[in-house]
């Protein structure tokens, strides 16, 4: 018998083995590709010739960027997954499942019984790439991530759906002052609850375990997770010796099947197939000479802040810190905002320590000379870094870059800020900041995500970014998200593309994804008229040119681009007028200290993760929370009717009018229960049921359920129904009530009363995944409330089928359940109204929160309704105020009962000078798609501001603030106007 | 030029005038029916042109101006007919677009809307949006679905549906590469000029017609062992667009596999049942459940004509009927999981691993609201129920690429060739227990 070859190709690493008759490994190999699959392949090969040259062997390839290869080789191709379960069946035969995570690949293979496997989908992070994209972000290896994450104290939540979601909870948590150790373990934690949550699928992990693939052979921290979260002991959890190579091995098993070959063919086949390039689709170029280019730079820097220099200065300056997610820029200014010193750097993880630094520097350089009359701060950092440093004014980013933009460009009407890891774009209407668009949720696209290419592909991001400048076709690569970007980048890269192609079609992708994902233009007008675009990614010239291309505009980039934060934010100094800043003297930075310590306030069901900044002197600085509690402070509350929904759902369990005889009748808590609810709650405990309600939502309950959600990709408020369901059966309850409804009542104010598919159908869906129900009596039938008179027939034959009760009884009760929904309804219309008029004698600005009933769920809206009214806003809901408006035609088919109520409550606060719409948007909401465009038609028709908050199940409200602060101070200008 | 006359909606509408000047671009679905549907409309007096582009502008189109997160078939529909309106040659004043529109709680009911949004987008309002439904929703003087239209259309989808079905069941071991394409055109040809001549369109007629089909079908040389089957179902229009598949069925056949793909007579019949259903769920007119039910009843026996002609053949497979299917997804979906695909999905899938197709790839864009509860929703069950059943789910959409989609179809055949190694290891309708399959190439 000949010897067998396997070939990984995998999305970032080949590996070469060499099996011999015994299936022992007689060779194995490791390596990176940056993306040269074959050519990496061949050498490997060549490498070992001496071993197989003269010999027909049986090779076959296998590997996520395998199938190109094998392909345009004419080369045998075996699945991976395939190819990794016939080894395992090979190596470890009484394996119950196999957990493998490769570059940009998260599998598990089910032993026992039939063979089952899992693949991450296409929306996936927690991959090998993810922890390289993480460890980039906290600017160290992949190694000392490792080595950080064994020494932790503290596991943060971080969500692992995808990179984005994950840096905008990691950054917060660096930027407070949480430990690096922590931060570098809860990213493993996040890769592990991903792999867990997103691939068993209903199907239990347990029994021995092998872990393969190369983050898990490398990383022991990652490694420590897995088998921490599954409960393994050391009998159950295999790490075998080659688990970085078991795909390859299984290639060279499945070989066994096909005819040899002489080494030399092979050899010969891989190298032929180079020549196989394909045509990609191309787009025309950025430049098309040197000349144009030199016109376009000229241009651009023309655009700068009056010269001065520190050296020579003498008199007042004004310093602005824009201590952003991954750097801290810093600027001195003069009153004519001539720069007398900048600095710009990567924050380390730890902006306070450099800010010290320069602070220091600063103070030294100013000498006697220069006096600073005042400090502004404005970024992710603002708090601790205001707060550390005695800075005296904190403002939000949107304000700051508005003040920047105006100093070059006074009558800007859009700009758009593209920095590492976010991307800000924002009207000005009025003088005064308007539709904000953030990137957030699946749309990535900033400047870090080139920077992560650049370093795939062994390049410096400055040099990468001018290798497209010149190309005479770049790469269209689409404007998507990181994760896939990835695959399409290996495609183009398969299908011939250069290296100088895939620059500027990288360069052109972040443009599309900011205008088409983010801002939703589909036009230049769309923007402005006077487009101002700053942050460092534009720095990149590729990118501005694009941006330029894209719209059909000559736009003001400041030289200063990636600057303007905290330029504004010192323009913002300048403006307060302070004879003396309070910010902390050049004495007072001699003996500043700081430390900081993670802790979680349980004062509340939110369970925020605070951390504990302390200073010199006894200051102290506690972030991440969401109320003044843990401050040791009694909150004081504006009326919320998000809060009162909630305590008033919540009341509604017991026995009620009933004496509760027949039975616990279990409800859960979740999507469109808190409409119906009332009604429920009334119908059952008049026929003597005591009902159960499901525990508040809350992270630990979702983990509970997350193992039996079979899609990963639907919204957070339906995947949380599998832990309360599971809570309904541990407590013992008699029967779970959760029936279906294609339709909730009818309102009149749309073209129909349709719930979305997700609420109508996802009691089917549990009771096919979650396994507990089995084990009591689960409820789901179809039911429709909105014709009373058939519901309390079909109803009353159902109770009567089920528990023996007389229809008559049903059918009374159902007439009570009636009157008490309707009474709710009516409470929240009028609770609402009183809120209303209090708002109004106080003269306070009422904001009415848009979104679906199950919005209230603390644990869905992660205490948005605290952070709007701690600004002293009066806030109240969609429902209280869309019986004020009837029917009117819309744009879009206005279908769904809860979402025509968001759009009649927009109509009526365009009749309102006092009032303002957030739009609550949980990610995954099909239907969204369709009412935030409407949403933002609507208001922006009747004058409003539009502000969207998207939330997931990240708790993370940074994005959050810098939204509500800018609608604030929006509403403040329009006042003062 | 036509003049732009608008309702008191502020619709514009499609006049008679423009019915003589513009071309209707309509999207293409499954290329074999709406091919026919092409033929019809022609008949009628219309001009129309079926958009058969394929490319990644149609894409980008549909990304500028439809909102990212909606579903992909609708970008990709709108991507498509806006990107024929701008680059396909056309004069934009003298074009006109059709798309169907249904009803229900799926955000797919908002694709019309969404069109005429992403036209005011693109300053192409002034291009006519001509709806076809059979629900009597929007009216245009210049376009009207006359009953003997309907008739030959509702004709045309049985016989695009046995066309399929046994070019299908052909095209993988024809000798001829192609002979089963040429075969499919002359019939489309020949029953559209049947049906213009008013033959083809009884019952006793169309018999006859199902029977001439399935031999000439038959009758088209073949070789080869049988192929290993593989089931596609899922969202209606990734499931059968080329466009939104990334061509899956070529895919499938390349792979050197059966692709068998459930039709679309199943879907008419469950979406005219919903209605019945929603007034034996919740109440309502009898009057109108009994038409639903005497319309029902007709397709259903025409589709049983099918079946009977695909069984006599001698060579075909044939499909079981609307209400096997029914009876097969008792215990899984109730009769009002009628959103989107609902129950028909899940009651496919069963039809498939019942029959022997236990191999399915399960179609849907991402994030499609109906498939988390009845695609991805069911997979667990259908795996506890039926072990051996070998189904992968596949999301489609801009940012998904071909090489990811396909490394898990390829998976998911890896696993079929698997199974089919094992002698006996086949279910059958009524799956015994049986001996655990293993890799076919480990060697324990």
């Amino acid at each position: 018998m000949s010897l067998r070859v396997g070939i990984d190709i995998g999305s970032t690493t080949v590996k070469v083995v060499v099996l011999d008759e015994q299936n022992k490994l007689l060779f194995r190999s490791y390596e990176r590709h940056f993306s040269k699959t074959r050519e990496r392949a061949l050498e490997t090969l060549a490498s070992i010739r001496d071993m197989l040259s003269g010999q027909d062997i049986k090779a076959t390839i296998t590997g996520s960027a395998g199938l190109g290869v094998a392909t345009a080789a004419g080369i045998d191709f075996v699945q991976e997954v395939y190819a990794t379960a016939a080894a395992v069946n090979t190596y470890i035969p009484d394996t119950d499942a196999v957990i493998e995570l490769g570059g940009e690949d998260a599998k598990i293979i089910f032993f026992g019984g039939a063979l089952e496997e899992r693949m991450n989908g296409s929306c996936a992070g927690g991959t090998g790439a993810f922890i390289d994209q993480m460890a980039t972000l906290m600017n160290v290896s992949v190694k000392e991530l490792d080595e950080l994450s064994l020494k932790h104290v503290k596991i943060y939540p971080i969500a692992s759906r995808c990179g984005v979601f994950a840096k905008s909870d990691i950054q917060p948590i660096l930027n407070q002052g949480g430990r690096k150790e922590d931060v570098a373990a809860s990213i493993f934690q996040a890769v592990v609850d991903q792999t867990v949550a997103g691939l068993t699928q209903g199907r239990e992990l347990k029994g021995k375990i092998v872990f393969l693939g190369g983050p898990l052979h490398f990383l022991m921290g990652l490694r420590q997770r897995f088998v921490e979260t599954l409960k393994l002991d050391g009998n159950h959890a295999v790490f075998p010796q080659d688990g970085d190579c078991f795909a390859a091995m299984g290639a060279a098993l499945c070989a066994t099947d096909y005819s040899p070959a002489p080494f030399e063919t092979l050899m010969k086949k891989l190298e032929d197939s180079a020549a196989a390039t394909t045509v990609v689709d191309t787009m025309p170029p950025l430049f098309t000479s040197e000349e144009e280019y030199d016109v376009f730079s000229a241009r651009h820097n023309a655009s700068r802040p009056p010269e001065a220099d520190i050296g020579t200065y003498t008199g007042p300056a004004y310093l602005g810190l824009d201590a952003g997610s991954t750097t801290t820029k810093m600027v001195l200014i003069a009153p004519d905002g001539g720069l007398l010193y900048t600095y710009y750097h990567s924050n380390l993880g730890n902006p306070v320590a450099i800010v010290l630094e320069q602070l220091k520097e600063i103070y030294k350089l100013c000498g006697d000379r220069i006096v600073i009359k005042g400090a502004a701060v404005t970024g992710y950092g603002e708090d601790l870094i205001k707060n550390a440093f005695s800075c005296d004014l904190g403002l939000v980013e949107t304000m700051a870059h508005y003040k920047a933009a105006a100093h070059f460009e006074p009558s800007v009407d859009f700009i758009i800020d593209i920095g590492g890891q976010d991307m800000k774009c924002f009207k000005i209407r009025n003088g005064a900041v308007d539709s904000i668009m953030l990137n957030e949720a699946c749309s990535s696209g900033c400047g870090s995500f080139i920077e992560t290419f650049a370093r795939a592909l062994g390049y410096e991001i400055a040099d990468f970014a001018k290798l497209g400048l010149f190309t005479q076709k770049p790469v269209n690569l689409g404007s998507r998200c990181t994760v896939f970007m990835n695959s399409s980048v290996k495609q183009a890269q398969k299908d011939g593309a250069s290296v100088e192609d895939i620059s500027a079609g990288l360069s052109i992708s972040i443009v599309k994804n900011a205008i088409y994902k983010v801002i939703r233009a589909a036009s230049a007008d769309d923007l402005g008229r006077h487009i101002v675009v700053q942050g460092g990614t534009f720095h990149n010239d590729a990118v501005l040119r694009a941006f330029e291309q894209e719209i059909g505009r000559e736009v003001t980039r400041p030289v200063i681009a990636g600057m303007m934060g905290a330029f504004g934010a010192a323009l913002a100094a300048r403006d307060l007028g302070l004879e003396q800043s309070a910010l902390l003297s050049r004495e007072a930075l001699e003996h500043f200290t700081h430390t900081a310590k993670p802790a979680t306030c349980g004062l509340c069901t939110n369970h925020c993760s605070l951390t504990v900044n302390s200073f010199d002197g006894g200051r102290r600085f506690v972030s991440g929370n969401r109320c003044s509690r843990p401050l040791g402070e009694e909150p004081h509350r504006q009326p919320d009717l998000m809060r009162y929904k909630y305590t008033a759902l919540r009341a509604l369990q017991g026995k009620g009018q009933g004496n509760g005889s027949r039975g616990k009748i279990g409800i859960p808590f979740g999507l469109n229960m808190y409409e119906n609810l009332p009604f429920w709650f009334e119908l059952f405990t008049r026929l003597n049921f005591e009902v159960v309600l499901s525990p508040e939502s809350s992270r630990k309950l979702y983990l509970k359920g997350q193992r039996t959600i079979p899609s990963d990709t639907v919204c957070y408020p339906a995947k949380l129904l599998h832990g309360h369901v599971e809570a309904l059966v541990e407590a013992g309850v008699d029967a779970i009530w959760y029936p279906c409804m294609s339709y909730n009542n009818d309102e009149g104010i749309g073209d129909n009363h349709y719930n979305c598919p997700v609420v109508a159908y996802y009691p089917e869906l549990l009771s096919a995944n979650v396994p507990a129900l089995k084990q009591t009596r689960f409820l789901d039938p179809y039911v429709g409330l909105w014709r009373h008179k058939d519901f309390e027939k079909r109803f009353a034959a159902m109770m009567l089928e089920q528990f023996s009760i007389p229809k008559k009884e049903t059918k009374a009760a159902a007439e009570e359940a009636y009157r008490a929904y309707e009474a709710y309804v009516h409470d929240v219309q009028e609770t609402g109204r009183q809120y209303i008029e209090k708002a109004r004698a106080e003269g306070r600005s009422i904001i009415v929160a848009c979104g679906r009933p199950y919005h209230i769920d603390p644990e869905i809206n992660h205490g948005i309704n605290d952070l709007i009214t701690s600004f002293g806003l009066v806030l109240v809901t969609e429902d209280a105020l869309s019986y004020l408006e009837g029917y009117a035609p819309r744009k879009v088919l206005n279908q769904w009962t809860f979402q025509s109520r968001m759009y009649n409550a927009a109509r009526y606060v365009c009749t309102q000078p006092d009032m303002q719409v957030v739009q609550l948007v949980s990610f995954g909401c099909g239907t969204d798609a369709i009412t935030t465009d409407e949403m933002r038609a609507i208001l922006e028709e009747g004058g409003k501001l539009y502000t969207q908050l998207k939330i997931d199940d990240i708790s993370n409200l940074g994005a959050v603030k810098i939204r509500i602060r800018s609608l604030i101070a929006a509403i403040e200008a329009r006042k003062k106007s | 030029m036509a003049k732009l006359v608008y309702d008191d909606t502020g619709r514009l509408l499609f006049t008679k005038e423009m019915k003589a000047e513009y071309t209707l671009l309509m999207p293409q679905m499954l290329p074999v029916h709406f091919g026919m549907m092409k033929k019809l409309l022609e008949c009628e007096g219309y001009k129309v042109d079926m958009l058969t582009t394929n490319h990644r502008g149609i894409v980008d189109e549909g990304l500028k101006y439809v909102h990212n997160d909606t579903c992909y078939p609708a970008l990709l529909v709108i991507g498509q007919l806006i990107d024929a309106v701008k680059h396909g040659g056309y004069a934009p004043h003298k074009v006109g677009l059709l798309i169907t529109q249904t009803g229900g709680g799926c955000r797919a009911s908002n694709y019309i809307h969404l069109l005429r949004k992403a036209l005011e987008k693109a300053d192409m309002a002034y291009i006519p949006v001509v709806s076809v439904n059979l629900s009597g929703l929007e009216k245009n003087p210049g376009f009207s679905l006359t009953l003997p239209f309907i008739r030959k259309a509702v004709y045309a989808m049985m016989y695009g549906d046995i066309i399929v079905n046994v070019a299908n069941q052909v095209r993988p071991y024809e000798v001829e590469a192609g002979a089963s394409d040429v075969m499919i055109d002359r019939w489309s040809q020949r029953l559209v000029d049947g049906f213009q001549a008013g033959k083809g369109m009884s019952r006793k007629q169309m018999r006859a017609n199902f029977n001439a089909i399935c031999s000439d079908f038959a009758a088209i040389p073949m070789a080869g062992e049988p192929k290993i089957r593989v089931g596609v179902v899922g969202e209606i229009y990734v499931k059968f667009a080329p466009l939104g598949n990334n061509n899956l069925e070529k895919f499938l056949l390349s792979e050197g596999v059966e692709p068998v793909v459930p039709g679309l007579t199943d879907f008419i019949i469950f979406k005219i049942y919903n209605r019945v259903a929603d007034v034996e769920l919740y109440g309502g007119h009898w009057i109108k459940k009994f038409g639903c039910k005497v319309f029902m009843k007709y397709i259903e026996a025409c589709q049983r004509d099918m079946i009977a002609a695909l069984g006599h053949s001698g060579r075909f497979r044939a499909p079981g009927t609307f209400q096997d299917l029914h009876r097969m997804v008792q215990g899984y979906l109730g009769d009002g999981n009628k959103m989107g695909e609902g129950w028909l999905l899940t009651a496919e899938m069963l039809e498939l691993i019942h029959s022997g197709t236990n191999n399915i790839v399960c179609t849907q864009p991402f994030g499609c609201l109906p498939n988390h509860i009845v695609g991805k929703g069911m997979i667990r069950k259908l795996k506890d129920d039926y072990p051996y059943s070998n189904i992968v789910a596949i999301d489609y959409d801009p940012g998904a690429t071909r090489i990811n989609q396909e490394n898990r179809i390829k998976l998911m055949l890896a696993n079929a060739k698997g199974l089919t190694h094992q002698e006996g290891a086949r279910p059958t309708a009524d799956a015994q227990p049986e001996p655990e399959p293993r890799l076919a190439h480990a060697n324990v």
